[in-house]
């Protein structure tokens, strides 16, 4: 009797997924009206700040610009990777296997971005990245497309800006990963080109405490100023710790491209940070009235000041609605990256475009400076570079 | 030679700090023979209290140090009480897995709370900067570390070695039921020397803020740090994880100033080097249990 009813059960469980799956063989007919895009993002871990302000401000748009284009109803599918490739793979295999999206974005780090290249290559769907920040990203898969910046974009600008401006001797402190040494490489060459000398060169392990015996080297070797890359987070820790061993007041200045002084955290630095220069592609500060706009709606949902990972977002659901309005809502992947190459835009950011060729982001650079602004810290623009393009392609 | 001096200096303050965070560890896994890798949670509960006061209340710092000692005891007893004390009998293995998983509850309920982001707290100006002592650059907050740690270093070693509650503590960990056949009430001696262990991790982690930096990742980042400074000391005394973290905060401060390459390989060569030559740490005993 026993394995009479063992055998009964299975098979009203076997009727009941086979019910079950002919609904969902059904369902697909409804689904074509709706645009699924599968958002990957690290929302835990240490990169969890830029995954929760890419969400926000893609809620953000949402809210502003409806969530119908071309007919067609958007739906974001949102996964955490906690900034592990491997998850991102696994993340976005589901993604594309049993939810069936028609993009995959987000991407907080590098190796994460890489590791769904294969994926969207595969699949021919657009991957949007809208944060990870090595040069080499775009070349990896014909359907990856970028919103956010190269540090080859800030750092030569800042390096060239550097020897202009007075600064011959400079000590760089860079984390040791990708990006850091990305950072490291195109400042100096563009800044020895110039005619300037790097001094001191330290490259800090990505998990570092404490600072100070490398800034305690950086004074000693009596630079003009500090190039500093650290990823958003440690900025803060880092000017802390060089305003108290008093490089400040030792005639060191910071420059840097502009993680360092991420808008997330700028206002918790103190005024140490008060005169640091950086180049970078956003700031809360920036004077166009869509940003002041942009920066007061983000303010008023989220509590919080919006920094440049929210607007790479903001930029890239953008770039997915555009596609989708100029493919009249044809979701095949191929005709989708077709109609993101050579889109432009005003962002928050200011004027942005895709390069038709790279498929990576054109878009000004700007040279900003800590000041105070009623009462809060601000990087505040005081020179464009406009339309720069990402140098760091191999394939020129 | 300054410069000798000015990272001698900074040395000894990250290793003191070490020792303050690492030292209530010690205590737990050295004295009571547990193993709690959920130490550095107390030690984050102790940073955020006195964060919160500090920045959100407007408490002046010193104020907010001994709260965060207190509160983190207060949060550390009631765990004991509930949780840890079922566990005292069980093996290693599943107080290791229990801990863990506190550690990453903590971790989420702490990001769920107050959100990702590093968080700084408002220092005094008397505590910023650096001042000069023949031409060697001693920073302020790292002198009052020192100051802090070194008086807590003596207060404790007094108590262990002189005190009532010392021999006590001793004798109750040494063989329990002999303790209490002498009307030693080990349970409560237990919850205490626990709760103490718990607090100064919570004023270790108020002060290491400033340096080491405060997040909901805290007691992931810095467990690593804790347990080398225990291993290498040797878990049976205060004396013994005292001089490792000294050694190990002046190595690692020296090996990143004068070999950058090495990084933070500095630390973990000396653990080895340390732990081949004295298996059971620097002042470990051998086979004591």
């Amino acid at each position: 009797m026993f394995e009479r009813k063992q055998f009964s059960q299975k098979f009203s469980w076997a009727t009941a997924i086979a019910a079950v799956a002919g609904l969902v063989a059904v369902a697909p007919a409804k689904a074509e009206d709706t645009v699924k895009v599968g958002l990957i993002l690290p929302m835990t871990g240490g990169q969890a700040s830029t995954g929760k302000q890419i969400e926000n401000a893609i809620k953000l748009y949402m809210q502003q610009n409806g969530d119908t284009v071309a007919g067609k109803k958007v739906e974001i599918i949102l996964k955490d990777d906690a900034a592990i490739p491997d998850k991102t793979k696994t993340a976005a295999q589901e993604l594309i296997v049993n939810d069936k999206v028609n993009f995959i974005a987000g991407f907080g780090v590098t190796p994460a971005a890489l590791a769904a290249a294969p994926l969207a290559t595969q699949a021919k769907i657009p991957e949007v990245v809208m944060a990870a920040g090595t040069s080499i990203i775009t070349e990896r898969s014909p359907y990856i497309v970028r919103t956010s910046f190269t540090l080859a974009q800030s750092s030569t600008i800042i390096g060239d800006w550097a020897v202009k401006n007075g600064i011959k001797k400079v000590a760089t402190l860079t984390s040791d990963y990708a990006p850091g040494n990305d950072a490291l490489n195109f400042f100096k060459a563009h800044f020895t080109a110039g005619g300037g000398e790097v001094v001191e060169e330290v490259k800090t392990p990505l998990a570092n405490p404490d600072f100070a015996p490398f800034l305690q080297r950086m004074k000693d070797a009596k630079p003009d100023a500090i190039f500093v890359f650290v990823p958003a987070g440690q900025g803060g820790n880092f000017m802390k710790q060089y305003a108290e061993r008093g490089l400040d007041k030792a005639g060191i200045r910071v420059i840097g491209p502009g993680d360092v002084t991420d808008d997330d955290l700028l206002n918790n630095m103190g005024d140490a940070v008060l005169g640091t220069v950086t180049a970078h592609i956003y700031s809360a500060a920036h004077p166009s009235q869509m940003n002041k706009d942009f920066v007061a709606a983000y303010k008023k949902a989220f509590g919080t000041r919006p920094g440049f990972m929210a607007v790479s977002g903001y930029d890239g659901i953008h770039l997915i609605y555009e596609a989708l309005k100029k493919t009249n809502g044809d979701t095949d992947g191929t005709k989708l990256v077709e109609a993101m190459k050579g889109q432009k835009w005003e962002s928050p950011r200011g004027p942005i475009s895709i390069d038709p060729e790279t498929r990576d982001i054109i878009q000004n650079v700007y040279i900003r400076k800590v000041e105070k602004v009623d009462g809060e810290l601000y990087n505040v623009e005081f020179q464009t570079f406009e339309a720069v393009k990402d140098l760091g392609k191999t394939k020129k | 030679m300054t410069s000798i001096l000015t990272n001698l200096f900074d040395g000894v303050a990250y290793g003191m700090l070490l020792f303050v965070l690492a030292c209530g560890l010690a205590v737990t896994l050295g004295l009571m023979n547990f193993v709690n890798l959920a130490h550095g949670a107390f030690a984050m509960a102790g940073g955020y209290v006195c964060m919160v006061l500090v920045n959100r209340m407007g408490w002046p710092f010193f104020a907010a140090l001994p709260l965060s000692f207190v509160s983190a005891a207060a949060i550390g007893i009631v765990f004991e009480r509930a949780l840890y004390r079922h566990l005292y009998a069980r093996s290693h293995l599943d107080q290791v897995l229990f801990t863990i998983g506190l550690t990453f509850m903590s971790v989420a309920a702490v990001d769920y709370i107050q959100g990702s982001s590093r968080v700084f707290i408002n220092l005094p100006a008397a505590l910023q900067g650096q001042f000069d002592l023949f031409g060697v650059g001693i920073g302020r907050y790292r002198l009052m570390i020192i100051v802090i740690c070194g008086l807590l270093t003596i207060g404790l070693q007094m108590v262990l070695a002189k005190t009532r509650f010392g021999s006590r503590l001793r004798a109750a960990v040494d063989d329990p039921r002999a303790a209490s056949g002498l009307g030693i009430n080990v349970p409560q001696v237990f919850a205490f020397t626990f709760a103490f262990g718990c607090g100064l991790a919570g004023l270790g982690g108020a002060l290491s803020a400033e340096i080491l930096g405060l997040d909901p990742y805290f007691p992931l980042k810095f467990m690593i740090y804790f347990l080398i400074v225990v291993t290498v000391g040797g878990s049976s005394s205060i004396t013994g994880p005292f001089l490792a973290s000294l050694l190990l905060g002046i190595g690692d401060v020296a090996g990143k100033y004068y070999v950058p390459k090495m990084g933070p390989f500095v630390i973990y060569t000396m653990m080895i080097v340390i732990l081949i030559w004295r298996p059971n740490g620097l002042f470990g005993r051998t086979a004591a249990r």
